[in-house]
């Protein structure tokens, strides 16, 4: 404990030195130089979709703006948001906690094959998932129904609702909370832990008093991401027939092409979208930071032992598996052979360019979206956590508008600024890229800003102190150290950006077709099944392929993890 | 030192392919310059259109390139996009989409020559879009739980108790909101409203879309649903047994015909191949790929209904002006009055 430092003691420290780098040799430096203008064009970005929903609710008529806030669906509406956010939030922690830990800290048989099929189903595009629900679970002619006629049962309980809302976003959002865990238990010293249990703490107290509050910054991101996820997804509230805030601002546009209105609405979800970022902020000012990483012993913890509680464990992961990976998939192959298995002559839609190559352009863009989204969290999450003020904080603050921006918002305003101020890139690949960054990048601040609060500071002075600089400081010591952080990050936004639709749609060059697109053109306007249950598969096939690489990278990465597992084996 | 060499053989990686992407514009870009190519932001699927598109390139000589997406959001991103949009045509699903482009003052008045082949009753009175296509408002059934002697004459009589719960609708959707606007001009505002609220009362089951009503209906959840008269013929070819058959209540407002149909964006720097392209889209040749390949109906005289279909003049819709459809905001207004949205 004795390298444990309270963050307050850096805000106590005189204001002149509020941008100052702590070092140990009393030698104030300033963040350097490339943090600052890296997080300065970051924060352009994230208030490029706030500037636009300014511009254009400007514009709106203050009496129809009021007519619609004050009507009475739109509190209901609001609460149904919040409420359905609270659940998603509460049942994501009931999954995501115990995955983390059965996963990282037992002898769990196969955790390497749990460890990457509970991250996939955040490759399952919500809409799809939800289409899939239905079709297994819904009230008539379902796959479940048809199994229970024999039973007498002709119709089930309906899946629609919140019910159905709140089942089919958890289950297809819950790896938010759960890689955010990982990372953080991961980066977690053991130490404590054995101090705790040597001091008498029996194993449930030490996880709760230690190990849980320990976590309590890595649950908080995860599920604030979660939350905000939930709160502005369009696709899984209007299948389950659900209506939340969302759908209001969706109505505005496509119904009435009123952008004015919509736009003022968008400032009442951002609005509360603000409210939460600071609730969590407000959490995060009231505990202590503590630093285990880098400290002299860093080693993993042993394994606990499961002994007979082995077999409840095996089928909570088999449950979690079965539904929200294995369900989705069997319904989809179904689609893909229906026509098959009931002699028609299927209905195959034209097809431009192969699949293959559609394929491998959602890998590219997610893939580049990945990089370049990794590569700006770095200066966010580094000057927030190392340079703690009101602007940085501010800045990482602002990083998470845009996820909780509904994407259609978010992509008209790139529409906007892009066709009006930047012609040259418009509609180009790097327009897109820029677009998911806007989108995503909260993912990978929240991932490296949970491995980065776990690195003690002490490192970072020791090298400044003898001489390294900053450049050299982060590239040697910092990036190494925070890496369990950026493999998260890097993943959670590329398995996030493969399915995303309302931006790629309006800002890929002209005749770049994604997976993505793929589905929704062959859901939404063709109802060819078949087309899209192959492009769903593909989806997740390549999403697998990268979940593979990233985790090979977590697992090559921790030298020492590798020692200690062969100790214990052998 | 093994870590840092990881970390720094992903920067330059991501230094590298950076430069590739900005140097080359990304893969399947075409070059900038716009005056040799036809740009269409289109509402219609790929997989409609597609082949057509393909078609016209070779007849007309063009480099046509197409923008897929959501017949609104196309429209809302002409509308942002201002003088600099790089849409030449926009190909929308919707009567109401399409006038409110003309509203906004975006559209270019189309030649007379190419107006005049279509019936008035299916183009803009001002000539600032034309429609191509025709689809109907139908009610599609499930023949396993509706009987024939059950089917209504009129859309009126869904209100009553025998179709209670039994109803699907989705009043989020255009083509069902465009319906209602049809209503709003043929029985008023205060008839409509009584429908619709009859309808809630009823307990009508509300869903995202026609595809996922017409999958809820052949899959026995609901007894029946209003939708657009193509998406039954997708389900048929992968299923020649999906228990699911159209309805006409015929001279009723639920039998409306609604098109989809073309504008010339103001900002074309291409106008006359632009008019090529739309004179094109009329020829009897590219409208019976319409009725054949997504079973819609041709507008221009002279062209059968597509196979298996009633034709217009059977249905007997009602006589509205389609511009008038780009009243949305009235029938939102109404739509959340009833308590329905």
């Amino acid at each position: 404990m004795a390298d444990s430092v309270s963050r307050r003691s850096i805000h106590k420290r005189p204001l002149h030195t509020w941008l100052g780098w702590a070092g140990g040799d009393n030698r104030l430096a300033r963040p350097p130089w490339f943090l600052v203008i890296m997080a300065a064009i970051t924060a352009v970005a994230m208030v490029l979709p706030l500037a636009y929903l300014v511009v254009r609710a400007a514009g709106a008529g203050v009496p129809e703006l009021w007519a619609i806030v004050t009507r009475p669906r739109t509190l209901e509406v609001i609460l149904n948001t919040l409420s359905m956010g609270a659940l998603v939030v509460f049942f994501s922690a009931l999954i995501a906690i115990p995955l983390a830990f059965l996963t990282i800290r037992t002898d769990l048989p196969g955790r390497r094959f749990w460890t990457v099929v509970t991250a996939l189903p955040l490759a399952i595009p919500t809409y799809v998932g939800s289409f899939t629900l239905i079709a297994a679970f819904g009230p008539r002619g379902s796959i479940l129904q048809l199994l229970l006629a024999p039973l007498g049962v002709n119709r089930l309980p309906s899946i629609y609702g919140l019910f159905g809302a709140v089942v089919a976003t958890t289950l297809f959002s819950y790896p938010y909370l759960l890689l955010s865990i990982r990372a953080g238990l991961q980066g977690m010293d053991p130490a404590l832990e054995e101090a705790a249990r040597s001091l008498g703490c029996n194993q449930r107290q030490t996880f709760f008093r230690v190990t849980l509050s320990q976590l309590r910054p890595a649950i908080a991101a995860g599920a604030l991401l979660v939350f905000l996820y939930t709160i502005q997804d369009f696709g899984t509230p209007a299948l389950m027939q659900f209506d939340t805030f969302t759908r209001v601002i969706f109505t505005q546009y496509r119904s009435s092409f009123n952008r004015h209105l919509a736009a003022a609405l968008s400032l009442i979800l951002v609005a509360m979208v603000m409210f939460f970022l600071w609730l969590e902020y407000r959490f995060r000012q009231a505990r202590v930071a503590y630093y285990t990483r880098g400290s002299a012993v860093n080693r993993t913890p042993n394994l606990i032992p499961l002994g007979p509680w082995k077999w409840p464990a095996l089928i909570f992961c088999s449950l979690i598996f079965l539904v929200s990976l294995v369900m989705p998939i069997g319904v989809t192959l179904f689609w893909m052979f229906r026509s098959t298995l009931f002699g028609g002559v299927g209905y195959t839609a034209y097809r431009a360019v192969s699949i293959w190559t559609v394929a491998f352009n959602s890998f590219y863009a997610a893939g580049l979206a990945a990089l370049v989204s990794v590569l700006f969290s770095l200066p966010v999450a580094i000057l927030s956590v190392r340079f703690p003020s009101r602007l940085t904080t501010l800045l990482e603050r602002c990083s998470y508008v845009g996820f909780g921006t509904p994407g259609i918002v978010a992509a008209l305003s790139l529409v906007y600024f892009g066709a009006n101020y930047v012609p040259f890139i418009y509609q180009r690949l790097p327009m897109l890229v820029f677009a998911y960054l806007i989108l995503f990048l909260p993912l990978a601040v929240g991932a490296v800003r949970g491995s980065l609060l776990q690195v003690n500071p002490s490192l970072e002075e020791a090298a400044r102190s003898l001489g390294r600089t900053p450049w050299q400081v982060m590239r040697q010591v910092t990036i190494p150290l925070v890496r369990p952080g950026i493999i998260s990050g890097t993943m959670l936004i590329f398995l996030t950006a493969i399915k995303e639709l309302p931006a790629t749609l309006l800002l890929a060059p002209i005749g770049f077709r994604t997976l993505a697109t793929q589905i929704w053109q062959a859901t939404a306007e063709d109802a060819a099944f078949a087309d899209a249950a192959q492009a769903a598969l593909l989806m997740l096939g390549v999403s697998s392929i990268a979940t593979l690489v990233v985790l090979s990278q977590e697992l090559k990465g921790n030298p020492v993890k590798r020692y200690d597992s062969e100790i214990g084996n052998g | 030192m093994v870590k840092r060499r990881h970390v720094l053989t992903g920067l330059s990686t991501l230094a590298l392919s950076l430069g590739l992407a900005t140097l080359s514009g990304g893969i399947g870009q075409p070059s900038l310059a716009q005056d040799s190519t036809l740009t269409i932001y289109s509402g219609r699927g790929e997989s409609l259109i597609g082949p057509l598109i393909e078609q016209a390139q070779t007849d007309l000589g063009l480099d046509i390139e197409v923008r897929y997406g959501d017949t609104a959001e196309l429209a809302i991103a002409i509308l942002e996009e201002g003088n600099n949009s790089p849409a030449d045509i926009y190909f929308g699903q919707d009567a109401g989409a399409l006038g409110a482009l003309a509203k906004a003052g975006r559209t270019n008045t189309i030649p007379e020559s190419l107006l005049s082949q279509v019936d008035e009753r299916f183009r803009s009175p001002e000539g600032q879009w034309v429609g191509i296509t025709g689809r109907a408002r139908v009610l599609a059934y499930n023949t396993d739980m509706v009987t024939a002697a059950e089917l209504p004459d009129s859309v009126w009589e869904l209100t009553e108790p025998q179709w209670r719960g039994r109803v699907a609708w989705a009043p989020t959707n255009g083509s069902f909101q465009s319906f209602i606007t049809a209503m709003r001009l043929v029985e008023g505002d205060e008839r409509t409203q009584e429908w619709l609220e009859a309808m809630k009362a009823n307990d009508a089951q509300v869903y995202r879309n026609n595809t996922t009503i017409v999958e809820a209906v052949g899959r026995g959840e609901i007894d029946a649903g209003l939708v657009n008269n193509y998406y039954l013929y997708r389900f048929l070819a992968e299923d020649p047994n999906f228990p699911v058959a159209h309805h006409y209540t015929r001279g009723d407002v639920a039998s409306m015909i609604n098109v989809a149909g073309v504008a010339i964006v103001d900002t074309t720097d291409q106008l006359s191949d632009a008019e090529r392209f739309v004179e094109y889209l009329l020829r009897p040749e590219s409208q019976a790929f319409f009725a054949e390949e997504t079973k819609e109906y041709p507008l221009i005289s002279g062209m059968d209904a597509p196979a298996e279909q009633l034709s217009i003049d059977e249905i007997n819709p009602p006589r509205i002006d389609l511009s008038d459809l780009a009243d949305l905001e009235g029938t939102l207004a109404l739509l959340e009055s009833a308590g329905v949205l």
